[in-house]
């Protein structure tokens, strides 16, 4: 049987290419690119080119690259980072109520060390009000941390609109763009971004590895002390062959992106019409046009995630719920909810995001074996209508 | 993708009663026809989880003939109750009351740690159900609950008002209709006012 993969919202298998981009790091080109050897030097180079290309790509310059092990690392490096950076001109960090959890606990965890964290809420369609934003901006404002496009329902936030709001107001702006960076423009400059995180896992890149795009001047304390390395922004010897990785990785994914966004939406709408078609009583979470290409997020009523997932994966459909019930929590998703919808709703949520390997015949089975899944679940809940 | 050998989150027993659950209703006319003795409901649907459960009595030697099932939830929610379904088949009413979530789980060749809640919801379950029999044949003194009692006279819980209105019950006629709280007991139906708005706030029920 062959698998249909839709978790690449969870992570990506690494593209060939990119691996045949890693392999030299491991055994041949070892070194510790902080040595000053010959071997030490070889690595350096790689680490190096691969920061120019990178920041190429983004239209950054090669120093406004701080290599970090992911995207979790770069989200915290920038939160924190900027935080303690900057407390002694104010205390206020605004975020939105759908950020992926390495943002929204880490202002949490700000707000424990007694920072004031404005959680913003979106609107029913899962995407930001600018205005909204603008609002809740106090003299105390650091920093406006927004997603770009969110991981669970892939709604796009008008990263531009709010990076002129921070503009005017001198306010530094993060985005976390690791799900946008296969599919949306990713140029630091024409988002007018202060602070941008990516990853490599979400690109077909390998895991492990991401970066903190800071634009220059920005005074960020570091989170990670030890040797020094990338400039003392993140101390650790760095993970060359990720680095590579990568590199190459973000390079083919920003190739790549429009021509896969025009198959992939194609497939997409698909998948959503074809479950509205055959399945009664659903609710399609988040903005349908805004919306990344390869993100559907229905929730089922009467049923519950985790149930329609095991009876999928075991006919060879890999999906995600949002209430992540097999993981690590037992609450409902958090983004789910913002949209206005109640517990329940969001513990009968699935999320099948699309990638490179999707084919019509993955979107036919889940259409084939979904509908029968749903109902024989509905049969036995004490709630379904 | 080539696929290789399945991989299984859980134990071997919690994927056999995930996909093929024992003792399960899977429509309303099974429900009908089965003409429970005693029918218990736990959970929420906030919470991810929902159970409930009916027994039919063997009424002489005080056993429980069968027991059968309905279940929102995860899959260990989906397995708890239908193991615990198997396990009761026969055993007297004290014993199915006492049966502890520690038993459950075991039977499942274990639970991971985040999911414990889930059985713990399914021996509640049953000591409703089990309770609820009690009820319906005046054996009121039996009657042990972990819920706040509202009507004594018919032992009457917090929790079978609050199932009510999760059932739909929106008005206090409704609530008695299903469960009888203050039909006799009248001074209690101020409380009982008060209940059903709260669970229909918790619920988001308008």
């Amino acid at each position: 049987m062959r698998i249909s993969y839709l978790d690449n919202a969870a992570t990506t298998p690494v593209d060939k290419r990119v691996l045949a981009a890693m392999l030299p790091y491991f055994s041949e080109k070892f070194g510790n690119p902080g040595s000053m050897h010959q071997k030490g030097l070889e690595a350096k180079e790689a680490v190096e080119e691969a920061r120019k290309k990178i920041a190429k790509l983004i239209e950054a310059e090669p120093d406004e690259i701080i290599f970090v092990s992911g995207g979790t690392e770069s989200d915290n490096l920038a939160l924190i980072g900027i935080a303690n950076a900057l407390k002694e001109k104010g205390n206020h960090i605004i975020t939105t109520n759908i950020e992926h959890h390495a943002v929204f606990d880490t202002c949490e965890y700000l707000e424990e060390q007694g920072f004031k964290v404005t959680f913003v809420p979106v609107e029913k369609n899962g995407i930001v009000n600018p205005k909204e934003i603008e609002k809740v901006i106090t003299k105390d404002t650091i920093l406006i941390s927004v997603i770009y496009a969110n991981n669970e329902i892939g709604t796009i936030q008008p990263i531009g609109e709010i990076s002129k709001i921070a503009k005017s107001k001198e306010i530094l702006f993060h985005t976390d763009a690791c799900q946008a960076a296969g599919y949306l423009d990713i140029n630091a400059k024409n988002l007018g971004v202060d602070l941008m995180t990516l990853n490599g896992s979400k690109i077909y890149g390998p895991k492990g590895i991401g970066i903190l795009y800071a634009k220059k001047g920005t005074v960020i304390q570091p989170i990670i002390y030890g040797g020094g390395q990338e400039k003392g922004m993140r101390s650790g010897t760095e993970n060359v062959p990720a680095i590579a990785g990568f590199a190459k990785a973000l390079e083919i994914a920003q190739k790549e992106r429009e021509n896969e966004s025009k198959r992939l939406v194609k497939l997409r709408d698909n998948l959503v019409d074809g479950i509205k078609n055959k399945i009664p009583d659903i609710i399609i979470n988040g903005d349908l046009k805004k919306r990344l290409p390869n993100n559907v997020n229905i929730s089922f009523l009467g049923v519950e995630g985790e149930s329609m997932l095991l009876h999928l994966d075991a006919k060879g459909i890999c999906a995600s719920t949002g209430s992540a019930c097999s993981s690590h929590s037992l609450e409902p998703s958090h983004v789910i909810k913002a949209l206005g919808n109640s517990d329940e709703v969001s513990h009968g949520s699935l999320r099948f995001s699309l990638g490179r390997h999707t084919t019509e015949e993955d979107i036919d089975k889940v259409l084939k074996e979904l509908p029968k899944i749903v109902e024989s679940l509905r049969k036995i809940s004490p709630i379904a209508k | 993708m080539k696929k290789s050998k399945q991989k299984w989150f859980y134990s071997e027993q919690v994927k056999e009663h995930f996909f093929n659950p024992k003792n399960i209703f899977r429509s309303k006319a099974e429900i009908a026809k089965f003409k429970a003795d005693g029918v218990g409901m736990v959970g929420n649907p906030a919470c991810g989880d929902m159970m409930k459960m009916w027994i039919k009595v063997d009424r002489k030697k005080g056993t429980i003939k069968e027991c059968k099932y309905q279940t929102f939830g995860c899959a260990s929610a989906i397995a708890t109750t239908s193991v615990l379904s198997e396990m009761v088949k026969g055993m007297k009413l004290e014993d199915a009351f006492n049966i502890t979530p520690k038993q459950i789980v075991e039977k499942l060749g274990g639970l991971p740690q985040v999911k414990y809640h889930c059985s713990v919801l399914g021996d509640r379950a049953l000591r409703e159900a089990i309770n609820d029999y009690y009820r319906k044949t005046d054996q009121l003194e039996k009657i042990v609950t972990d819920s706040p009692i509202v009507d004594e006279t018919l032992k009457i819980t917090e929790r079978d008002i609050e199932n009510a209105v999760i059932e739909g019950a929106k008005t206090l006629e409704e609530v008695q209709q299903k469960t009888k709280v203050g039909v006799e007991n009248k001074k209690v139906l101020p409380k009982v006012r008060e209940l059903i708005k709260k669970f229909k706030e918790k619920h988001r029920i308008k």
